[in-house]
Order: C-alpha cells, then structure tokens, then sequence
C-alpha cells in the first residue's frame, strides 16, 4: 500500500496552482481592529485582514506568536473580546446559532489530526455530514468516498484511524472536513507532527485543494507551498501582524526586520 | 517427520531451552501444586471433622431452621428449611446489590460530571463529597446511617405521614402496596405492546434519517407511547387496581410495602460510598478523552450535547468500565456488612443464623464463597461482553 502510494504522488508531480483571480470577489471573512486576551496577557493585537473568496492565505511567524490563536478564532474554536470578525456575512457574537453556522462553512484541519479513534475512516467522514447536515446515511457515504478518492486513501474507507500512517490520517483529516463542503479550509500547522516522508503526500493534497479554488488560510513553516500556492503570506509575530505580502515579496524582499531575521532563521536550515 | 524438521532449519533448542515447552512444563508443575494443596486440605478438614463426630454432607438443607427472618422477598417462616433460608439470605443480597449498584451508578455519574463543571460551586461541592465520603469507613456509614439518622426517627405513632398513605418512623417506611385485581392482564398486555411499538418506531425511525437524513424525535414519541398506551389500557379494564394502605395496628404499622431501616441504611451507605468511586472514574474517563476531539467535533459544527454522546461518551466509557466492574463487585461484597446492623443478606441469615445452629461450616461456608464467587463472575463475564463491544480497534 505504503510504496504504491508514493509511486502515485511522485508520479503526478503538484504544478502550480493557477494564481487565484480574485481581485474583484467579495470578501468571505473580515476581521476588524480584533485583539484576544488570556487573561492578563494581550495575545492578539488589533489584527485587520480581508480575505476574498479563493483566496489563499499563509501566516508564519515564531512559535508563540497568536497564530494558532488567530484562526481559532475565525471558526470561534477561541473567543476574542474586542473588535469584529465577520465570516461570510455572518459576525461571530456569543450567538449560538451564528456560530453553529459559522463553523459549518468552515473546516478545520489540526496539527494533530484529532480524528475520531472510536470511529473507521468512512464514519469520521459522514458523522458531521449525517447528524447536522443531515444527510441521508448512502448519500453521505458516497460523498465521503468521492473526497477519501480525492485524498487517495479509498482503500482505507473502513479501517480505524490507529491503524493508519500519520500522513495519511492527516489525509482522512482533510477529507472530513472537505464532507462538510465548506466554504473555507483552516489548516493549522497540517505537516509539523508528520514525519519528513510524510510532508509531501499531505501537501500535494492541500495544492491539488487550492487548485481546486478553495478559500485557504494555511499556518505552515513549509516556504515551499506558500511560494507555490499563497497569494499572500502574512507574518506574525508578538500578537501582531507584522508583515504582509505576496510570496515572491515576501521572500525576496522582506521589508521589516523582523521579518528578515525569522526568514534567516528558517531558511538557513 | 522428523527428519523434514531437521533438514528445513537448523536444529531446535534443547528441550529445556525451548520457550514453549519451558512454559508447559511450569504451567503443569503450577496445576500439580495447586491439586496436591487443594487435596491435602479437604483430605485434613475430612479426617478431622470425622474425628470430632461432626456430620458433613448437605443433607441439613432439608432439615427445619426454626428461626425468624425479618425480611423476606419469598414466602418464609420459622418452620421452614435451611434450603429456604438460603434463598431469603441469597434474595435479599441480590436485592441490595442491585439496588446499590443502580443508584450508585446513577449518582456517581452526575457527580464525576458534576466534579467537571465550569460552575466553581458544583465541582468543589462535588469534590468535597467524594473526599469526605470515600475516606471514612464504610462500616462507620452503615452505622451513621442505622443508628443517627433512621434510628432517629420518631416512634410509629408519631410517623411522619403524607396523605395518610406513606408513613416514615424508626421501624421504617411504609408505602401503599398496589394490589392488581381482576383484568389487570389488559395493563399488562399494553405496557408489552407498548414496548414493542417503541422498538419498531426506533427500527423504523432508524432506517428512515439512514434513507433521507431526518431525525424522528424517538425518545420523546417512544415515552409518549409508554405511558399512554398502559394507561389507556388500564382505563379500558376499568382501572382494575387497588391500593393496599398501610395502618397503624397496636404499635406498629400492618399492610402495604415496608421497607426496613436496615435495607435503607445500607442501601445508602453503600449507594453514597461507592458513588464516590464511581465519580472519580467517571471523571478520569471524560478528561481521558483528549481536548482535540471535542475541539475537532465543534470545527465540524457538531453541537455539543451531541459531541458528548457520540464522541466523548464512546471512548470515555471503554477507560471507566473495567474500574467500574471492580466497584459493582466491591459494592456486592461489601454489602456483607449488613450483618454489623442485621439486615437479613446472605452472611447474616446463611453464614451467621444457620452455621451456628447447624455447625456444617465447611458446606456453609463453600455454598457462600461459591455464590459471591458467582455474582462476580456474573458480572465480570457482562461487562466484558459490554467492553469487547466497545473496544477501539488499533493497529
Ligand atoms: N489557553 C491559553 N491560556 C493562556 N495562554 C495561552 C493559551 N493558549 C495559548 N496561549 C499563549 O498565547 C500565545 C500564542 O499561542 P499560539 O496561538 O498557540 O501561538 P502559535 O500558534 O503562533 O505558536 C502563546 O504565548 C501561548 O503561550
Ligand atoms: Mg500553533
């Protein structure tokens, strides 16, 4: 199974996705003068992003600068007390129902995985589908099959997730949230608990997505796909947006010197 | 045969290096032990008992016990057999386990919950009951419970009363006994269609959200129809029930269904003791389910009632049953201790009563080891069934 699959993913080597036009699309998210605190401590600082329908989005920045924090809050996985965020029209308040809405037009992809261990690979796709979009059970399965398709793992429909590779739950990962249809995909560090030959077969998968036109907001250190598929990377750090360009600028010629020497670091390894 | 073996690999361990036959060969000196013990102790026991004239055999079951029970879940009285005894003995610790083990379960689920509370007040009053209650002594509880608080109550003329019909005082509580009259076999007969209905509407509503998604509110239809449809065959039969009430009759209460203090003391000790085992189970087994799985069942927009039940609940319950069996059979065992206060259990009336009176202790005491030794099988075996269902299936 294992060496097939490599064979496949080398095989169709990812080509660049064409770059998103999106310059007269509507904004889907928005967030307005938003600040987050854990207490005492200001962990996002008056954060302002646009992002337009299909676009693709990459944030970097060091460990611990409010970058996991920030697209946890686009889903309302974390609440932020001052300032708007507005996803697809819809402002994210204490209201349950907006929320409910919310996070259904918004899949999340987690470091970790967090696939359902009690469930097969199959049911981890149609839960969500089945109990609230509902529905019906066959449907729901062939849905899930046409994206397990997608991620190239069909053939694991009905193991259980410990019985699988990292990289390829990370993929069943991506095809459960794809199940939900939604509207825009967060991925938060999706490659950074894989193991190195692992990397690959879950980023070709999110190249062969943004190909596809979804909205992306993507935290990676992975320089390679943000050249390949960002429209714009944005850089964090301390809480605060520091940067923000497109990737050939960002790389080539990065304006703040904060941004410089995060680049050096990561780049000289 | 043999010589294939020798040509297709290189030649075995010595014998007595091979692993497997090692492990046959202390596996059967272990079994020979265990015989040989096991012989030499009965062979003793025998011979001595023979010695002092002491009869053995099982024939004293039949014999008369000539002694009091009181109470019993089947017709007893003095003249009846040590046979009978074993069984009022045998039914009122079965009766007490139960019931112990239903609330203790039921209570110490809502309090391991309750110790997981946002609310600061409910977990530290949560937490406060599992610490006092799991370190004071079980015995001492039985105690509190017989001699403070029911042995407290007022005497059987000054009974608390509600509505002339349920009466508390220091004998116990007495309730209104139902007494089905004739054409009761009608409420019975829709209670079990009732049942049957639900069943078929869970079958259907099933197989109805799997072929167009819609979810049929079963629980609240299906306990519609449980209580409407024996009700309205009860009505249909002409309500063929009537009320036994209890009443004072000289000094005490005659009628009706009466509870005993002692059933009441222990049911609550053991309820309340074991509850706050189970509680913290409980609580281990929801924080054993990782912060990622609720967090990945909201990103898919699953509500939280139904993230509990279908991703926190599933894999909780495969880390609490195995300590939870431990405490249903800690609570059966431990419900022995109603002889300190003479509530009628198995040790009381079989191991305490009859054994004095008859001496065959050897027998008496093999028939009750062997029935606790079978209720913990019992439940063992059916919650292992339950946990081989449950298992999560890796690698
Ligand atoms: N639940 C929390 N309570 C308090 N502080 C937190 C919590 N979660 C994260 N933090 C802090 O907020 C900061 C940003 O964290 P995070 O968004 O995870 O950073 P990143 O994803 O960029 O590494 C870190 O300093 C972290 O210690
Ligand atoms: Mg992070």
């Amino acid at each position: 199974m294992g060496t097939i699959m490599t064979e496949q993913t080398q095989a169709t080597d990812p080509k660049k996705p064409v770059p998103s036009q999106t310059e007269n699309k509507p904004d889907i998210i928005r967030v307005e003068g938003m600040n987050k605190w854990y207490g005492d401590f200001h962990v996002l600082k008056d954060l302002n992003l646009n992002v337009r329908q299909g676009e693709r989005i990459v944030i970097c920045g060091p460990s611990g600068s409010g970058k996991s924090t920030f697209i946890r809050c686009i889903n309302r996985l974390e609440e932020h007390q001052q300032g708007k965020i507005i996803v697809d029209n819809i402002e994210l308040t204490d209201d349950i129902r907006n929320i409910d809405t919310v996070r259904r037009e918004v899949g999340m992809v987690f470091q970790h995985f967090n696939l359902f261990p009690h469930l097969t690979v199959l049911e981890n796709c149609c839960l969500s589908p089945i109990w609230v979009r509902k529905t019906p059970r066959k449907a729901a399965e062939e849905a899930a099959m046409e994206y397990l398709e997608r991620v190239k793992i069909p053939d694991q429909a009905n193991k259980f997730p410990g019985q699988l590779s990292g990289g390829q739950q990370q993929r069943v990962a991506i095809a459960r949230a794809l199940c939900m249809k939604p509207k825009i995909m967060l991925f938060d560090e999706p490659t950074s608990a894989l193991d190195p030959e692992m990397i690959k077969e879950v980023l070709d998968v999110m190249i062969e997505l943004a190909g596809s036109g979804m909205t992306m907001i993507c935290v990676t250190h992975e320089m390679g796909f943000a050249k390949t598929v960002a429209d714009r990377v944005i850089f964090m750090d301390g809480g605060e947006i520091v940067e923000e360009a497109p990737p050939h600028e960002f790389f080539t010629n990065p304006q703040e010197p904060r941004t410089q020497k995060f680049l050096e670091q990561i780049l000289q390894h | 045969m043999k010589k294939q073996t020798v040509d297709s690999r290189p030649a075995g361990p010595k014998p007595w290096y091979d692993p497997r036959i090692r492990s046959i060969f202390f596996q059967f000196i272990a079994i020979a032990l265990v015989f040989w013990g096991g012989w030499t102790l009965v062979d003793n026991t025998l011979s001595n008992m023979e010695s002092r004239g002491i009869s053995t055999g099982f024939g004293f079951l039949d014999e008369t016990a000539g002694f009091g029970i009181i109470m019993s879940l089947v017709p007893y009285d003095a003249t009846m057999t040590y046979g009978r005894t074993f069984l009022v003995g045998l039914m009122n610790t079965l009766l007490v386990s139960a019931m112990g083990i239903v609330a203790a379960t039921i209570l110490g689920f809502i309090i391991g919950v309750a110790r997981l509370s946002s609310n600061w007040l409910v977990a530290k009053l949560a937490l406060v009951y599992i610490e006092v209650i799991r370190n004071i002594p079980l015995l001492l509880q039985i105690f509190f419970w017989y001699f403070a608080v029911l042995g407290s109550l007022p005497s059987p003329r000054q009974s608390v009363e509600v509505a002339d019909s349920f009466f508390l005082n220091n004998r116990g509580l007495y309730l209104p006994e139902p007494m089905p009259q004739e054409g009761f076999g009608l409420v019975w007969g829709a209670v079990i269609a009732a049942i049957v209905v639900v069943i078929g509407l869970r079958a259907w509503a099933k197989k109805r959200q799997l072929a167009t998604g819609q979810i049929f509110p079963t629980f609240k239809v299906g306990v519609a129809i449980l209580v409407i449809l024996p009700t309205v065959g009860y009505l249909a039969a002409g309500a063929p029930l009537e009320w036994e009430f209890p009443a004072l009759k000289g000094f005490n209460f005659g009628g009706g269904i009466t509870i005993i203090p002692e059933l009441a003391a222990l049911w609550i000790a053991l309820s309340l003791y074991t509850a706050s085992f189970i509680a913290e189970i409980v609580r281990s087994g929801i924080l054993s389910v990782s912060k990622g799985q609720t967090e990945a069942a909201k990103a898919l927009g699953i509500p939280n009632s139904l993230t509990l039940r279908l991703v926190v609940i599933p894999q909780a319950m495969r880390v609490i049953i195995p300590p939870l069996t431990s405490q249903y059979l800690n609570l059966t065992k431990n419900s022995s201790l109603a002889t300190a206060i003479g509530y009628p259990d198995l040790v009381a009336v079989f191991m305490g009563t009859t054994l004095n009176q008859t001496g065959q202790a050897v027998e008496v005491v093999a028939i009750t080891m062997a029935v606790y030794l079978t209720i913990s099988l019992a439940i063992s075996l059916f919650m292992n069934i339950y946990n081989r269902a449950a298992a999560i299936k890796e690698r």
